[in-house]
């Protein structure tokens, strides 16, 4: 462009870019764990072990943690099957794997709450039950495990499997000794990113939960009481506990500086 | 060349953004009305009479519902409204201490108000719990909802029905309050807003719904399973509309909602009307215990005394269901 | 398996693949027949529990929507909140969508070309929504952008409403949708290397027509990737928008909303056909997201 040499144009593009980040990332956190700590620690940490809000932290913390366990295993599984497996409508199927992270999450509450509260053609009803806050959180965290899964078993050498199947081994400990192993750091990225989703799902729980204090009330639910109820301290307390969970649990699972060291999905 | 486009192309997003800036403000007499969950379907009729008086001709709407305090709430941090219609006065007050609201609001024939209504109890189909009044919400066998008294209006004039109810049984008010405890031990969930706690009855939870008697009718002319029933003892439910701002034709479509077209069409969406005469109002029964919230106190002490986040008494209650190992 | 019998085994995988044709022990028959009853129970526990968890609820998308007759549906779809909440919706991801485009390449990069402390920081930081819930991303908007937040009054002097308003949404949603670009350049910036955008400078290109001619057709399928990504997640916000929108009918339901307000006004088909459009609008992402992928990155499956 005549007129803006290539250095100015370069640091107006870096502020751009600053402003941009500032505005959406920086200042909003920043204002957060000011507001989380208007009152000092000591308030910071009353907000945090009230009565309804620790109850929402533990049903959430329980909850995902129950979920990605589960999907541990199926996500997996699921990933196993579409790579090693061949069938009719595989292409469709591994398509859809991705409808959850596509899906808005009100369309997903709703659609579970026709399929699994009253009314539902299965007989079914978990409405306001806790089986109700697994059944969403597993429908939109459905495909982290297998994206991450997949393109690790995709570039597995199968030779060491049937290497060590000619060996003797049985399948299953072809698949603990040999398979799991070099899925068990793909497998933990998905479990990580599942985790911080779930933490902070709020969208498909609204509709089916019911939202009872202390039995289906999770804390992204609890915030969202706090704001409406104008208790901005207590709301902002509880968000940075909770972003803080997911980000110790990133960080422990060294998802975030794998991913800026090397191609992973 | 290429580069002159894309930067033009670039600039789009921005273009949009400001274009939106300016169509999220108002052109024209719009007014924009803020109000609590339920008089949805009843302005769906009253807008549109409005518009065909003098007054109206050529203004028109735009309308959001929620809460009544989430509402007020909002409009006080900066949600733009010229006219609101809440459940109760303290979210009206709590606009004039904003200074959004003139202080002389209610400075006319019904002191600001312009729907009755009562609270009753929504049952299934048939009552098969045989509810009947009070006393039976704190039966073992039945469950309560009622919406979160932080966020909706609604939820506060159950409480203070239930709490009134029990000074006209005859009782002291330290065992009207440990009534409220008892009940509020058989409450099973507590929605944001009046409306959502009729959806949560409807999908099955609970057996006893406190609410106001015009969501009993609208849900029953909507064919839900449910009946209703007025308690001997209740309290009358005065809802309030106030004009934000000093336009002129927000002053005027707040008077039009207490005239008497208005509030014929008031009536048939089930709300009681504040001036006399207006047809259809007899097929209201009177309950004879009725009362107002100003024989438990006005709401300014009310609100204090149940409602301080801190220290009220519901708050306490709240808090103490925590606690509770119970279910 | 067993390794008895004169079955070859050998250990590279195209002999495996075309299996000598020798008469088969019983043994290895039995192995096979329990090789491929496993295989099936693992295709069938996948697939159903598929079925379960997506298949039965896009099912049941459809079937309720149609439950009483197109009527119905017309109207719903017709009906002129509807269409605003749909054309806000799509106003949104307009706005926000370029926006991150933008952003994500120049993070890029900033990170993958640029030499400064804090790398591992300002990646951190783009990955953070991630992390955040999307109520809380509401929350963190109007403690800035409210009547009562830092820029309160500043915005109230100019006469900006952020919060309540359509820019608050946009904001909303380009905060939740803010990585994508960013985390699928990034890689792709990685492999081509710099070696071509220093040919290109030794030639005497200008840094832009270096990132225009070679850099960014280079990158280009990773970006839309990126940037079918970040439209699908602006689409389907929800909690982030719900905070900041105020609520107001015709004018800051996105679609989303609209399907929440249909259903509490006891309108099922309403919302049912809101969400069918929300769903009609992901299987498109999808199978664009699934084009994509065979273009970019080779096959998800075998």
């Amino acid at each position: 462009m005549p007129g803006v040499g290539p250095r100015s144009a370069g640091l107006i593009g870096k502020g751009l870019l600053g402003i941009y980040l500032s505005a959406l990332v920086l200042l909003p956190i920043a204002a957060l764990m000011s507001k989380a700590s208007t009152g000092g620690a000591g308030s910071f940490w009353r907000e945090i072990t009230s009565p309804e809000a620790l109850a929402a932290i533990k049903l959430t913390l329980a909850a995902s943690a129950i979920v990605v366990a589960i999907n541990a295993v199926f996500g997996t599984l699921i990933a196993w099957v579409l790579v090693r497996d061949e069938f009719p409508g595989k292409r469709a199927v591994n398509s859809v794997i991705d409808l959850p992270f596509a899906l808005p999450t009100i369309v997903a509450g709703l659609v579970l709450l026709a399929l699994y509260g009253k009314g539902s053609p299965v007989g079914i009803n978990v409405t306001f039950t806790r089986v109700a806050v697994g059944l969403a959180l597993l429908f939109v965290t459905l495909p982290f495990v297998v994206r991450s899964v997949q393109p690790v078993l995709l570039e597995l050498d199968v030779s060491m499997e049937e290497a060590a199947a000619s060996l003797g081994a049985r399948p299953l400990t072809v698949i603990r000794r040999v398979v799991l192993p070099s899925l068990v750091p793909a497998i933990v990225s998905g479990i990580a990113l599942s985790f911080a989703r779930a933490l902070g799902e709020f969208g498909s729980l609204v509709l089916i939960t019911g939202n009872l204090p202390f039995k289906t009330e999770v804390g992204s639910v609890y915030i969202f009481g706090q704001i409406q109820n104008e208790s901005l301290p207590s709301a902002a307390a509880v968000s940075v506990a909770l972003l803080f969970v997911a980000l110790v649990v990133l960080a422990l699972l060294g998802v975030v500086s794998k991913r800026w060291s090397r191609h992973v999905l | 060349m290429r580069t002159r486009r894309t930067v033009l192309v670039l600039c789009l997003p921005i273009v949009l953004g400001l274009a939106a800036c300016g169509s999220s403000g108002s052109s024209g007499k719009q007014l924009a009305l803020v109000a609590y969950s339920t008089p949805k379907s009843a302005y769906e009729a009253l807008i549109p009479a409005f518009q065909s008086t003098a007054g109206g001709k050529g203004v028109s709407f735009s309308q959001s519902y929620g809460g009544s305090g989430e509402q007020s709430r909002a409009v006080a941090n900066g949600q733009h409204a010229d006219v609101v219609n809440f459940s109760l006065e303290p979210d009206v007050e709590r606009l004039v201490k904003a200074g959004l609201v003139s202080q002389s609001w209610n400075q006319n024939a019904t002191h600001g108000f312009v729907t009755n209504s009562v609270v009753v109890f929504m049952v299934r189909k048939g009552n098969p719990k045989h509810v009947t009044g009070w006393a039976d919400l704190v039966k073992p066998n039945v469950q309560v909802v009622t919406p979160n008294p932080f966020t909706s209006g609604g939820a506060r004039w159950n409480i203070m029905a239930a709490y009134g109810a029990q000074l006209k049984e005859g009782k002291s008010p330290a065992q009207a309050e440990e009534y409220l405890k008892q009940m509020f031990h058989k409450v099973v969930s507590q929605d944001s807003s009046a409306r959502n706690s009729l959806q949560t009855f409807l999908a099955g939870r609970g057996d006893v719904l406190l609410g106001y008697e015009n969501e009993a009718i609208a849900a029953q002319k909507k064919g839900s399973a449910i009946d209703y029933l007025v308690p001997k003892d209740t309290i009358l439910i005065q809802s309030p509309a106030a004009a934000v701002g000093s336009s002129n034709s927000a002053t005027q479509f707040v008077s039009y909602l207490v005239s008497p077209a208005a509030q014929a069409i008031w009536v048939s969406k089930g709300y009681r009307p504040v001036i006399s005469g207006v047809p259809g109002s007899s097929k209201f029964p009177t309950p004879a215990g009725l009362f107002t919230i100003d024989s438990v106190g006005g709401w300014k002490t009310v609100s204090k005394q149940f409602f301080e986040p801190e220290t009220g008494i519901v708050t306490k209650i709240e808090q103490s269901l925590g606690v509770s190992t119970s279910k | 398996m067993s390794s008895s019998g004169p079955g070859v085994v050998s250990i590279s995988p195209p002999a495996i693949r075309s299996a000598p044709r020798l008469p088969a022990s019983d043994a290895q028959r039995t192995a096979r027949r329990a090789a491929r009853a496993r295989k099936l129970g693992l295709r069938t526990l996948a697939l159903g529990y598929l079925a379960l968890l997506l298949g039965a609820p896009l099912v049941m998308i459809f079937y309720r929507t149609f439950e009483h007759g197109l009527a119905p549906v017309w109207n719903a779809v017709t009906a002129p909140n509807a269409v605003h909440a749909f054309w806000l919706s799509i106003e949104v991801v307009a706005i926000s969508v370029p926006l991150n485009t933008i952003f994500g390449i120049g993070m890029a990069l900033l990170l993958e070309r640029g030499r400064f402390w804090g790398k591992g920081l300002l990646g951190l930081l783009i990955d953070l929504p991630f992390a955040i819930s999307p109520v809380v991303v509401g929350l963190s908007l109007v403690l800035v952008y409210g009547k009562t937040g830092w820029l309160g009054d500043w915005l109230a002097e100019n006469g900006i409403q952020v919060i309540f308003s359509v820019p608050g949404m946009v904001l909303a949603t380009a905060v939740v949708s803010l990585p994508f670009v960013a985390r699928e350049t990034i890689p792709v910036l990685r492999e081509i290397g710099t070696d071509a955008e220093q040919a290109a400078e030794t030639l005497g290109a200008s840094a832009w027509q270096t990132f225009w001619r070679v850099t960014l057709p280079a990158i280009r399928w990773g970006v839309v990737y990126g940037v079918v990504l970040t439209t699908a997640r602006a689409l389907g916000e929800f909690g982030a928008v719900s905070i900041v929108s105020g609520r107001i009918e015709g004018q800051t339901q996105t679609l989303p909303l609209y399907v929440q307000d249909r259903f509490e006004n006891f309108d099922s088909t309403g919302a049912y056909t809101a969400a069918l459009v929300l769903a009609l609008l992901a299987l498109g992402t999808l199978l664009a997201m699934n084009l994509l992928t065979r273009r970019t990155r080779g096959r998800m499956e075998a």
